[in-house]
């Protein structure tokens, strides 16, 4: 099914897409906000610019953007894959739990800020340029992975990455001299069983944006996380 | 009705620009497009505009425009102003009467000029001058405001959302070569017209997307050189921070945006010994006018637009070009409807102010 976008709220839009059927495509998409929210086994293209938290609460739905997107995009998300063929605002993946995100380009402020693991429910975000300040923020838990493919001449991390950061792991690639990471975390290079952790997500990458594997490869990966289990342990009562 | 600072109102913003570097003349139908598919951002209690280059056969004149309760202050006002000024000319501001505006003042409009006994009597530079008369209106005369007050540009605003007020005061029939648009969803107060942004004094206008922490702080430093802070909301004290750093203190506008999002010390250290003792030196010398919170802002002056984030980017603020025209807004869609080819879509960082200024001469 077809929906054409233009001048619909984005309630209508929802309550169109809800009943769209598994595969949808949504045209002339204009800043409607929280499109796709909680939608669990549909695929949804979207052409034009989805309005902020596209796919919150996202539940096993695919949605493919052939543009940029907005703020808070996959905010909470339990499972499914968000592909953006673009540029990504602040906040993607904000407090996500489970599911995939996509980047092509670059990323805005605070990515997978607040990101958390827990049993199966694994989160990956991957960002093909660069990301912007506060980049994994409080992050919990899951994977934050940026390629550095941006050619704004730009660092591949603004500042003050990994503040706060207790859990889960962050994937840089190429040189991150320069980059000034928080006491609480440990930056070590990648070793094999990291690569081969990496390998399917940057597959996937590859294969969405149709980038050579080999090249992405071809480079030193930097992996960050946290120095203990809970850095925080004696920060205010011992627990 | 309960007035601001009689009633807390929990929170969001729209803001808007668009500008020509050429000095093209818009009419203002494509920046009140561009709020519609940011209509959620506000709330419905005020919406507003700042036009640049729209009396060009005024342009000599400072342009006041005055919302009044009533006929009688409306008198008294009139009465300080023909004792201060040579009105050249007085009208109302002509609207549309549609359902979604409601509640509507006296809203006029004075081409005015200061008389020259009076500034060489007062030994007063024709603007300051200008600036203190805005100031006694808006704190001595009880139910008039001066809600515009520049030279060839004009504010226009209203409790509504910004779509409906950009119909209300009919903007499709005036032609500015600047633009700004902001749509309030008020963080602690009520929403009335005069709350409404733009918050200008001069020619420098302010549209806000944020709640700025630093408010008390801020307006108590700036009481001291004379401005008053009526209207108990945080955008006001920016208009006037912006006025005291760029027209009284002449700092250049990066150096304004240095003062009011200061780079973290941590950043300062890691310039060149030069930059730094500049920074560090601002950071000083105004440290009562750095701003916290969130903020995202556009100024607008005679010739020009400057975007600014605040330094940990609690807002959302992107920025687009084409051809000769550059766009500002808080989300992307907001560009896309006022030019769907727009390029260079970027995101500047917190801190990092965007400046376009029209081609001398061209204004």
């Amino acid at each position: 099914m077809v929906i054409d976008a233009k001048d619909m709220s984005f309630t209508t839009l929802n309550e169109q897409l809800r009943s769209a059927g598994e595969e949808c495509e949504i045209n002339g998409c204009i800043g409607q906000r929280f499109i796709a929210a909680g939608n669990g086994t549909q695929t949804i293209t979207i052409n034009g610019v989805p309005g902020n938290a596209l796919g919150a609460y996202l539940t096993g739905a695919k949605i493919i953007v052939n543009g940029n997107a907005q703020d808070a995009v996959g905010d909470t998300m339990n499972s499914g894959t968000i592909t953006i063929h673009g540029n990504i605002g602040d906040a993607a993946g904000y407090a996500m739990r489970g599911g995939q995100i996509y980047i092509k380009g670059n990323a805005g402020y605070r990515a997978g800020i607040h990101m958390k693991a827990y049993k199966e429910k694994y989160p990956v975000i991957v960002i093909g340029g660069r990301a912007g300040n506060f980049l994994g923020e409080y992050q919990a838990g899951g994977l934050i992975v940026v390629l550095g493919l941006n050619t704004d001449g730009k660092p591949i991390v603004g500042g003050f990455p990994c503040t706060g950061m207790h859990g889960g792991k962050m994937v840089l690639r190429g040189s991150v001299e320069g980059i000034h990471f928080p006491h609480q975390t440990n930056a070590r290079k990648a070793t094999p069983e990291d690569l081969a952790e990496l390998r399917p997500y940057l597959q996937t990458y590859c294969s969405s944006f149709d980038y050579p594997l080999e090249e992405l490869l071809n480079s030193e990966f930097t992996v960050i996380t946290p120095n203990s289990k809970n850095p925080y342990k004696q920060m205010y009562v011992a627990n | 009705m309960q007035l601001e600072g009689q009633i807390r109102i929990p929170s969001g913003c729209a803001i808007s620009a668009i500008i020509s570097k050429e000095g093209n003349r818009m009419t203002g139908e494509k920046i009140i497009q561009s709020m519609i598919p940011m209509h959620d951002r506000s709330n419905g209690l005020g919406g507003g505009f700042a036009a640049y280059g729209i009396y060009p056969e005024y342009r000599d004149f400072y342009a006041f425009h005055i919302f009044f309760q009533d006929d009688s202050c409306r008198v008294e006002c009139e009465k300080f102003l023909k004792d201060s000024f040579e009105i050249v000319k007085a009208e109302t501001i002509p609207y549309r009467k549609i359902p979604e505006i409601t509640d509507i003042p006296l809203i006029w409009r004075y081409y005015v000029a200061p008389l020259s006994s009076i500034l060489s009597r007062l030994q007063l530079d024709e603007k300051e001058y200008v600036a203190r008369c805005v100031m006694q209106i808006n704190t001595r005369i009880s139910g008039a405001y001066v809600f515009s007050s520049g030279k060839n540009m004009g504010t226009f605003k209203a409790v509504g959302f910004p779509e409906d007020v950009g119909r209300f005061y009919r903007l499709d029939e005036y032609e500015a070569y600047a633009w700004t648009a902001h749509g309030r969803y008020p963080t602690n107060t009520p929403g009335w017209w005069g709350g409404a942004h733009p918050f200008t004094l001069l020619d420098y206008s302010i549209v806000h997307n944020g709640e700025i922490s630093s408010y008390d702080a801020n307006r108590r430093f700036i009481e001291m050189f004379g401005y008053k802070c009526t209207l108990q909301t945080d955008t006001e004290v920016i208009a006037y921070i912006a006025d005291y750093l760029l027209r009284r203190q002449g700092l250049t506008l990066e150096e304004t945006a240095s003062v009011i999002a200061a780079p973290f010390w941590s950043d300062i250290e890691q310039k060149d010994p030069k930059t730094a003792e500049q920074l560090t030196f601002l950071r000083k010398v105004y440290s009562n006018l750095l701003i916290t919170g969130p903020f995202s802002i556009i100024l607008g002056f005679n010739g020009g637009l400057m975007a600014l984030n605040d330094r940990l980017k609690l807002r959302s603020m992107v920025v687009a070009d084409k051809d000769d025209k550059v766009f500002i807004a808080s989300e992307e869609a907001a560009i896309r409807v006022m030019e769907p080819d727009a390029e260079h879509i970027y995101a500047p960082a917190g801190g990092e102010p965007v400046i376009i200024k029209v081609k001398e001469g061209a204004y």
